[in-house]
């Protein structure tokens, strides 16, 4: 039987590595974060969420538009750090358990709240790394 | 302590992310990033049946399952990320659809995890 063709099979235990050590440095980070916000309102999720999604822009467009940097960058900062900094289980859990409390105006302002905030960090992340380092697209 | 499962249960949760993230990708070339909705259903879902749970589970438990895997499996950066994408290229319905099939599932997905699990422990 001839062996599968997978041009990444030798990429691919490196890549896992730094991801697993990034997604532990990342939600290390929003564990400290939850600590440091408790209460009612999970404003620390929101946070994490926000400040995430800034920084993928950010991030995005140093490796995709400015430069080419280390094959195993994107994948630690970007799935690793940034990925196990975020979470959505977190904010769809929390959600749920604002409806569930009848706190039914809180839960849908914390849904959408986030959804806008995080969309439009994303696209804040983007253009000002991209007005910062004049790529021109 | 706390602090170190959470780490552990992230260093699993964010590679399987990674894995079904790659494992998707290759078998649907399509626009919709049906690899991060995936995670994000499946977290979502786990970490309701968590919360379901509730005092049953061991603290440890929730720090290890709850905060690091199902918080690092999912992701919200690469949602938010994936969303603009599919705008800046054009693809204003999908990313309207992304979104919203995204909340709506994970959402039903939390709810469900947390009824079923509360149902079990009674």
């Amino acid at each position: 039987m001839p062996d599968p063709i997978d041009p990444d099979v030798g990429v691919r235990v490196p890549v896992i590595g730094v991801v697993a050590v990034g997604g532990g440095l990342g939600a290390l980070a929003r564990y400290g974060l939850a600590v440091l916000l408790p209460g009612g309102f999970p404003w620390a999720t929101f946070a994490v969420n926000v400040l995430g999604c800034l920084l993928i822009g950010v991030l995005m467009v140093l490796v995709t538009e400015v430069r080419t940097p280390h094959r195993l960058v994107r994948p630690f900062l970007g799935t690793g750090v940034l990925g196990g900094f975020t979470t959505f289980s977190t904010y769809a859990a929390e959600v749920d358990a604002l409806f569930r409390t009848g706190a039914a105006a809180l839960a849908f302002g914390y849904l959408a709240g986030t959804l806008v905030a995080a969309l439009l960090a994303v696209v804040a992340g983007i253009r000002v790394t991209r007005a910062v380092t004049g790529v021109r697209l | 302590m706390t602090a170190l499962l959470v780490v552990l249960g992230a260093a699993v949760g964010a590679p399987l992310r990674y894995l079904v993230d790659r494992a998707v990708q290759a078998r649907h070339r399509g626009l919709v990033p049906w690899g991060t909705f995936a995670v994000n259903v499946v977290g979502s879902l786990v970490l309701g049946a968590l919360a379901g749970a509730g005092s049953v589970l061991p603290g440890p438990v929730c720090a290890l399952v709850g905060t690091g895997f199902c918080g690092a499996l999912t992701t919200y950066s690469t949602f938010g990320y994936e969303t603009v994408r599919l705008v800046e290229r054009g693809a204003r319905r999908h990313a309207v659809g992304y979104v919203v099939l995204s909340v709506v599932a994970g959402l039903g997905a939390a709810a469900l995890g947390f009824a079923a699990a509360r149902a079990l422990v009674g």
